[in-house]
């Protein structure tokens, strides 16, 4: 998305930002997982001490907060890199070559599921992003790319500057 | 608004519809958007502003028009003349034939004739962002017809009489389940709908409800009325974005014309629609798995009965139905069940909605009676396999099977694809030529169980990875024949074992595979040799025993 670009919004506003949402739900522990993704949203990342804090405020057991954040893909406990390739392995991406962008990633940047050194690129792979028509497909920073091939890559990597 | 100032507007707006000398439609569902539909959409406002005419043409964007593959689409209604990606925006506006071939699509091309259109009557017709356009479809009557003419009775047995049966797999009447919850005496009760279409290969309920928002919560309201219950919840996968923001704008706008919410139509009825959005886990399509997301925990399942109907969300009677499921509501209740149930076969009613993608000339969206061949479906409006032979069709993603050539004549319907090892499943279509390896295929499948096991009870959790590892093995060329037999009865295992419906179904990709293409793994483990070229074996291996 856009908002990863964008220099961080102060601190102290994202906290607010955060507590509006759990006071919308009336700090009731069942919006555990609304509250999970607007702290993402804002932070980037849902960090030990922001789940410390999350778990207080709903009155929750920190480990019921950690099980819930660990247990869906969506959530990450660690930052994500500048730029972020989701390539989709879904059935029809996987028989359109889908693995194959995989490894290309995989070759210039990281291993799916991580992020370069750098903090530059992050590679993620996604169970079905439902555009198998445009198959196979890659979400660049929030972008749908159709019919990608590891040469459109190799473009989009160039441009921002990847070895 | 009551149910005759919905009268009202309905004529209003299509007075001003027919008052234009046309309506282009631009297809803005997200398959077309990510091949550039806004700009598209942008050029031809231009040029419709550039010719003076802002008062007499509209440009609209709409759902799905169902031809993914050619996106973006452009309507162009005075002229009835469909543009592909490329055609250039003063053609389109003139509504001539472009000379470029490939830039107009024949709409007389099986691919749209031999297509029926319930569920998506109105996906590529209306504009989902605005709620005038739905009315005008006729939107929001059955809801009026519901609430003022019939009791709740009536309406469920009219869901009843038009047999409709459950569109997120398991194909369980609706009408049955929605009395089971009207019988429950609980004061509170809850309406979900199951929108985490997980299923890869699957995108039908993202076409509808980004296409046509309003029908699913006409449709969930309609239920609610049956049974009994004054809030729903719509679960939606946390991947479609656009389903998301549409849903929420659909919701707010149906609020404010008292559509939703309290005193609905100005009647003693009142249902809210809130919207949860899901995180990114397969498992949560199991309903006990659904109901646990929503309550804030981890998305496992747990032991069933009781049942959602007898205690589901927060222990309240929950009624559990897909998005295609509850877009069939409206149309059965204004054309009667007697209508519905005159579509498909004896025991599959109305028609269904299928995602066709893989090796297939026309991949999208379509939508045909139950009971027609997949030869048909595939050949006539799929338009074949180009340039290479057929060699399977999946259908029902990881809990399905792989159909081979010989069933292509199978009608398609719940117990004709089950007669055959697969299922109907949420409507993925995957079709595979000649290039892929079906051994991999399963080990693909079974890779994914393996992910989404949630890990809560132990088939499952350990007999995917037990599973798995043997069909790696397979395709890396090290497999012996004892590996097949090790295989079926792991699939025995978890199909006996498993508590949910995951781990249950996780072994049909192998098992059919195993039935229908045995040569291939015998190929492998024997020979050494992938009959499609897709595994690669490595050279320095040393023999395996046979």
């Amino acid at each position: 998305m856009a908002a990863s670009t964008v220099p961080a919004a102060p601190k102290d506003n994202r906290e607010k930002m955060l507590e509006r949402a759990m006071s919308r739900h009336q700090y009731s522990g069942s919006a555990l997982i609304e509250v999970l993704h607007t702290a993402q949203e804002l932070f980037g990342c849902l960090s030990p001490p922001l789940l410390k804090n999350i778990a207080h405020k709903l009155k929750l057991p920190p480990s019921r907060v950690l099980g819930v954040a660990t247990f869906y893909h969506f959530f990450s406990l660690k930052p994500k890199g500048e730029h972020t390739f989701v390539v989709c392995i879904g059935t029809a991406c996987y028989v359109a070559g889908g693995f194959g962008l995989v490894e290309k990633l995989e070759h210039r940047c990281a291993k799916a599921g991580h992020t370069t050194e750098d903090g530059k690129v992050s590679v993620e792979t996604a169970r079905c992003i439902g555009s198998c028509g445009l198959a196979p497909a890659v979400i660049y920073d929030g972008t749908v790319l159709a019919r990608v091939t590891p040469a459109t890559l190799d473009a989009e990597l160039n441009k921002i500057g990847v070895r | 608004m009551t149910a005759e100032e919905l009268r009202e507007k309905q004529t209003e707006e299509l007075a001003r519809q027919q008052g234009l000398d046309n309506r282009i439609l631009c297809c803005t569902a997200a398959g077309c958007i990510s091949c550039g539909a806004s700009g598209v959409r942008q050029a031809i406002a231009d040029e419709v502003k550039a010719q003076g005419l802002s008062d007499k043409v509209e440009v609209c964007g709409t759902g799905c028009m169902g031809l993914c593959s050619r996106g973006p689409l452009v309507l162009n209604t005075a002229s009835y003349q469909l543009y592909a990606s490329g055609a250039n925006a003063a053609t389109i506006v003139a509504g001539k034939a472009t000379t470029e071939p490939g830039q107009s699509i024949d709409l007389q091309a099986p691919f749209f004739t031999r297509q029926k259109k319930i569920v998506l009557a109105n996906s590529g017709r209306v504009d989902p962002e605005k709620l005038t356009d739905y009315i005008a479809a006729g939107g929001y009557q059955s809801l009026a017809k519901a609430l003022e003419d019939m009791t709740p009775r009536e309406v469920i047995e009219e869901v009843k009489k038009s047999g409709l049966r459950g569109r997120g797999g398991a194909g369980y009447p609706t009408g049955l389940k929605w009395d089971l919850v009207a019988k429950q005496a609980a004061p509170t009760k809850f309406i979900v709908c199951n929108a985490d279409e997980g299923d890869p290969g699957a995108f039908m309920d993202r076409s509808v409800l980004e296409g046509d928002p309003h029908r699913v919560l006409e449709g969930m309201c309609i239920a609610g009325y049956a049974v009994g219950a004054q809030q729903g919840y719509i679960y939606v996968r946390g991947e479609y974005g656009l389903a998301i923001q549409r849903l929420q704008n659909a919701i707010k706008q149906a609020e404010r014309e008292h559509l939703l919410g309290s005193r609905i139509l100005e009647q003693n009825f009142q249902f809210r629609i809130d919207l949860r959005i899901g995180a990114g886990a397969f498992v949560c399509g199991e309903e006990t798995a659904l109901i646990a997301s929503i309550e804030g925990k981890r998305g496992q399942p747990r032991q069933r009965p009781p049942y959602p109907p007898a205690s589901g969300l927060w222990g309240a009677p929950t009624l559990i139905n897909n998005v295609e499921t509850f877009a069939n509501i409206a149309p059965i209740i204004e054309n009667g069940g007697q209508w519905f149930a005159g579509i498909g076969t004896a025991a599959s009613k109305g028609t269904k909605v299928f995602a066709l993608a893989g090796k297939i000339a026309n991949t999208g969206l379509i939508e045909v009676p139950m009971g027609m061949t997949l030869r048909e479906i595939l050949f006539d409006i799929g338009g074949g396999i180009p340039d290479r032979k057929f060699k399977a069709a999946q259908t029902g993603g990881p809990s399905g099977g792989c159909i081979p050539e010989e069933f292509l004549d199978t009608p398609v319907d719940y117990e004709s694809l089950a007669k055959i090892g697969s299922i109907m499943g949420s409507g993925g279509l995957i079709v595979m030529d000649d290039t892929s390896c079906m051994v991999d295929v399963a080990r693909f499948f079974m890779e994914f169980c393996m992910d989404e096991s949630c890990g809560k009870c132990i088939p499952c959790r350990a007999g995917t990875v037990q599973m798995y590892d043997i069909l790696q093995r397979i395709t890396k060329g090290e497999g012996s024949p004892a590996d097949l037999e090790m295989l079926k009865s792991l699939a025995v295992l978890l199909r006996e074992t498993s508590l949910c419906g995951l781990g249950q179904t996780a072994p049909n990709p192998v098992v059919s595979t195993l039935k229908y293409f045995p040569g291939e793994y015998e190929a492998h483990i024997r020979e050494r040799r992938c009959p499609s070229g897709h595994c690669q074996f490595a050279a320095t291996e040393q023999e395996v025993p046979a």
